[in-house]
């Protein structure tokens, strides 16, 4: 009986392996295959970003990283500390590893150690095969030359969050960063490229055993090409140096985008690399604000350099014409209060010229008494404030254009028409951005209705300006403008330079100081204070608007110093050194663009 | 032979070599076959190479090989003789673990004696089938039938079984009290008893979860649902299953199992190797080993049931058990069909205690078929 029962067992033993074996065996060959053979993508190499020129902005060079996968290794602080034995890792960098494994779910690769020297990578390679988990690589990391002029263009890489790595597999490559700010974000799907996938034998804890053919090779991501002068842009930031400032420089013709420049900067690659606390901590602190992109978030007073196209608009509404004349004793009075010019005792009698180059504000308020608010913001808006670009950089404003609409909307009040003469003369609530400015000018420059833009989609430059449409503004009216805008330039105006040589390019412009601050009456009676005396934070916004050369305008540019004090004397020099620059690297026609 | 039968006490007495020459050597020769597949096995764990497991094994094998021999040509009565004593030994050993063992794998188990290690819970498995031999014999049916003479088998029983249990090994002490069981069985005991004693242990099953340790609840929970954790708890057994069944009829091939060569299986040279078998030698493969298995068990309850002396019978029948339960409960638990006890595929899988303790009741067997024809004085050692 006991025998005929071991007999059964033994029988029913067997039925159980036959039913595994054969019934499902099927199911379990898979399994076993799905077990076996891994498939592993392939990371594609990352386009490059190209100036005008073709001088690399972005670009990947060879990097020695080792990696750990949390969930494969055995025991972490030990396999840490076994890899810092080769690598220098110090106790803060162990502790800050361990708090990113601890935060992160466990199939999500960290980086352990990157930048390793040849020596230091081969004798981790010697290690690993003892340090499950521990994956070294000699991969590709991105890397920006010129980091620090570009930053806030440019953007940075940073790994993928981790739900995006939950969902993509790419993701979860050792080292695979995405683009996370600026342009680098913003093209993230024509930079990347497609991965390529190859299969291979792995054994239990997932170290690959041999590839199996066919193996498909990753798609490298396409390049991009900028209209950004990275010579140009460099000599902006350096002239920028340390204050808090935006620039703008645009081809005039085309609005092709040819520097845009925030100071103070920061160096995108200590992103990449994965910023320290401290360095962090410093950017964020600084009163003039590194991080935050003052070309296009930056949204100011415009002050005067919006005087051109106010009288633009009056001259098409046929409220002044080239010679109208007003006085300015220094004040004008509407209802019951007191609006001043900067110039304490006036100016006396000008003209509309006049009243440009000496940036005259009485006769603006001359000019806003009769000139409606609707009519000044519709102008305003055809040279291009108050809309986004959409340039593909973090953060751009659309500034603000007040009309009637917008104070109903936003206060519930009725326009007065104090605030017509303030916008007048570009305070109140008018505000702009340094790209706005520079695309004002450059419309105002060349007649022509163009868009800015950043990336040139081949290298094919310099369309002829038929391309564009005109401004559907009266040409004669233009010119008696820019005419107002060359003499500010000149004797009597108020960006003068006696020292500059008669043989260098004409320049036109346009000075303007925002005032940041309320001027009470009791001070207006004792004399405002000078700027000098003021805290840095109070002090005004210097601005610049100007093109060159005046004969055919080639080079359209806006700056802006925040708290710089006066435009003429703050912001004018250096606008007028990056016209100069920026004409001399126009100028010569390159070998590359002609034959293109 | 003539000299021997005329000066001898006993007129069917026959010399050790005469013992040795008579041994079944067919079932002999399956012993080995059996052991054959373990080193062939550990061989293909190894990753294509003798060393380490395989040829450690081998020489262990030789080894237990003269044990067992010299076992089974040892004459019946000095078995019996010892039946108590060894049983007394190994309650000290299992005593001496508790106090001085060497804790691994998350029990203790092991004594270090110097040149092995010695796990007494596998001296019990055989103990206790000898000195529960050794209490019926002799003992008529009715005798055996009185509830009295139950007392001593119950100590003799379960003073081991909780020994082993506290260390903590469930899976041997589940071997313990099948093979008492199975003694108690062929005894005859009423049947009555049986079916209480497997109502009583249904009704203690919810009270002995209690005591469970923690592992061995997971073990058990894992058991009834193994995907639940495909990575975790059930890692073990759906991998198992997955080599099972992807090994088809023929299976992959010597040396080709995807699962064992790259790893995925867990305890491969020692708990799962029956499923490394049935991976690279598929269905046939693996039929054929539960079949020489099947050989050697059915031939030592052939001679348990052929004995003429209760003793032999009664051991011959118990060992049986105990080997087969050994092979059951390996084969089962690697096919998902019982939980994860941590019980080896005896001869196939590495390790000593468990071959030696195969050969050693495979020794005592062929000594009951050696004596098959001797018969014992119902009291006594039968030698004085």
């Amino acid at each position: 009986m006991l025998a005929g029962g071991q007999g059964l067992v033994l029988t029913a033993l067997g039925g159980r392996l036959y039913y595994l074996s054969i019934v499902q065996g099927e199911k379990y060959k898979l399994r076993a295959e799905k077990n076996r053979v891994a498939l592993r993508l392939i990371a594609p190499e990352r386009g490059e970003i190209f100036d005008r020129k073709r001088r690399k902005l972005a670009t990947n060079r060879p990097d020695f990283r080792v990696f750990m996968i949390p969930e494969q290794a055995e025991e972490i602080a030990a396999t840490l500390e076994k890899i810092g034995r080769v690598v220098r890792l110090d106790e803060r960098r162990i502790a800050r590893l361990e708090r990113q494994i601890k935060r992160q779910r466990k199939f999500v690769p960290i980086t352990v150690a990157q930048g390793l020297d040849w020596r230091t990578f081969a004798k981790v390679n010697v290690a690993v095969p003892d340090l499950p988990g521990v994956v070294t690589d000699a991969g590709l990391s991105r890397f920006y030359p010129d980091g620090e002029q570009i930053a806030h263009l440019i953007g940075y890489l940073a790994s993928p969050g981790e739900a995006e790595v939950a969902a993509n597999p790419l993701y979860q490559l050792p080292g695979f960063k995405v683009g996370r700010q600026g342009l680098e974000r913003r093209y993230e799907d024509r930079l990347r490229g497609a991965a390529g996938t190859r299969r291979v034998e792995v054994n239990a804890v997932g170290r690959e055993i041999r590839e199996l053919p066919p193996r498909q090779e990753a798609m490298p991501g396409s390049d991009l090409q900028l209209t950004l002068d990275a010579e140009l842009q460099k000599f902006v930031m350096q002239q920028l140096g340390e204050e808090a400032a935006g620039a703008v420089v645009m081809n005039a013709k085309t609005g092709e985008i040819l520097s845009l420049a925030s100071a103070p900067t920061f160096d995108p690659n200590e992103f990449t690399r994965g910023i320290s606390q401290e360095n962090w901590n410093a950017l964020l602190k600084d009163p003039r604000k590194p991080l935050i992109n003052k070309a296009v978030s930056g949204q100011y007073p415009p002050g005067s350099t919006v005087k051109p196209i106010i009288a633009l608009a009056a001259l098409e509404q046929g409220i002044v014409t080239e010679q109208t004349e007003h006085y300015c004793n220094g004040q004008h009075r509407f209802g019951n209060r007191t609006f001043r010019c900067w110039k304490r005792g006036g100016h006396g009698k000008l003209d509309l010229k006049g009243a440009i180059s000496n940036s005259c504000d009485v006769y603006f308020y001359q000019i806003a008494e009769e000139l409606d608010i609707e009519h000044m913001a519709e102008m305003l808006r055809r040279f291009g404030l108050g809309q986004n670009y959409d340039l593909g950089i973090d953060g751009e404003k659309a500034g603000l254009v007040p009309d009637r609409a917008w104070k109903r909307a936003a206060f519930n009040q009725p326009w007065h028409g104090g605030e017509t003469l303030n916008v007048s003369i570009g305070q109140g609530a008018l505000l702009a951005t340094p790209l706005q400015l520079a695309l004002m000018t450059a419309r105002l420059a060349s007649g022509n209705h163009m868009e800015p833009s950043l990336v040139s989609e081949d290298l094919e430059t310099d369309a002829p300006d038929t391309a564009f449409s005109k401004m559907e503004v009266n040409p004669l009216h233009m010119r008696i403008v820019r005419r107002g805008m060359e003499m500010v330039m000149e004797a009597g105006g108020t960006a003068h330079d006696y020292r500059r040589s008669k043989n260098a390019p004409k320049q036109a412009g346009k000075t303007g100081t925002a005032q940041v601050r309320r001027i009470s009456e009791a001070e207006h009676q004792e004399g405002v204070r000078d700027n000098d005396e003021l805290p840095w934070a109070s002090r005004d916004h210097a601005l610049f608007i100007g093109y060159a050369p005046v004969e055919d305008p080639q080079v359209a540019v806006s700056i802006l110093v925040q708290h710089g004090g006066g435009g003429s004397s703050t912001a004018a020099p250096l606008a007028r050194a990056i016209m100069d620059k920026a004409l001399d690297l126009m100028t010569p026609p390159l070998p590359e663009e002609g034959e293109a | 032979m003539g000299n021997a039968r005329m000066f001898g006490p006993r007129r069917n007495e026959k010399s050790p070599l005469q013992r040795l020459l008579g041994l079944n050597w067919t079932i002999v020769l399956i012993n080995c076959m059996i052991a054959g597949v373990g080193f062939a096995m550990l061989y293909s764990v190894a990753g294509g190479h003798w060393d380490p497991w395989a040829s450690r094994q081998s020489m262990r094998f030789i080894g237990a090989l003269i044990l067992m021999l010299t076992i089974a040509i040892i004459d019946i009565r000095y078995w019996m003789a010892f039946a108590y004593p060894a049983w007394a030994i190994g309650i000290a050993l299992l005593l001496a673990v508790e106090v001085v063992g060497a804790t691994g794998m998350g029990g203790q188990r092991w004594l270090d004696i110097g040149f092995m290690r010695l796990q007494p819970s596998e001296v019990m498995k055989i103990a206790v089938v000898m000195a529960l031999a050794r209490y019926f014999h002799g003992r008529n049916y009715d005798q055996s039938r009185s509830l009295r003479s139950l007392l001593v088998p119950a100590v003799l029983m379960l003073l081991p079984v909780i020994l082993v249990y506290r260390q903590p090994d469930l899976g041997t002490a589940i071997m313990i009290i099948a093979g008492g069981v199975a003694i108690l069985f062929l005894a005859g005991l009423p049947a009555w008893i049986f079916v209480a004693a497997g109502v009583a242990v249904a009704a203690a099953i919810p009270v002995a979860w209690q005591f469970l340790r923690d592992y061995q609840k997971d073990r058990v929970l894992t058991f009834l649902n193994p995907e639940a954790d495909p990575l975790g708890a059930g890692y073990q057994i759906t991998q198992s299953k997955i080599a099972l069944g992807s090994g088809g009829m023929t299976g992959k091939g010597f040396l080709e199992g995807t699962q064992s060569q790259l790893n995925f299986l867990p305890e491969m040279k020692t708990d799962f190797i029956f499923t490394v078998l049935a991976e690279e030698f598929g269905l046939i493969g693996a039929s054929i080993t539960l079949v020489l298995y099947g050989l050697v068990l059915g031939y030592a309850m052939l001679m348990g049931l052929g004995c003429r002396n209760q003793f032999g019978r009664l051991m011959a029948g118990g060992l049986s058990v105990t080997l087969f339960l050994y092979v059951m409960i390996n084969v089962a638990m690697v096919m998902g069909l019982m939980p994860v006890v941590g019980v080896p595929l005896p001869m196939i899988s590495y390790g000593g205690s468990a071959m030696l303790t195969w050969m050693i009741a495979y020794g005592l067997i062929l000594s009951v078929a050696t004596h098959r024809h001797v018969t014992l004085a119902p009291k006594g050692s039968g030698l004085a």
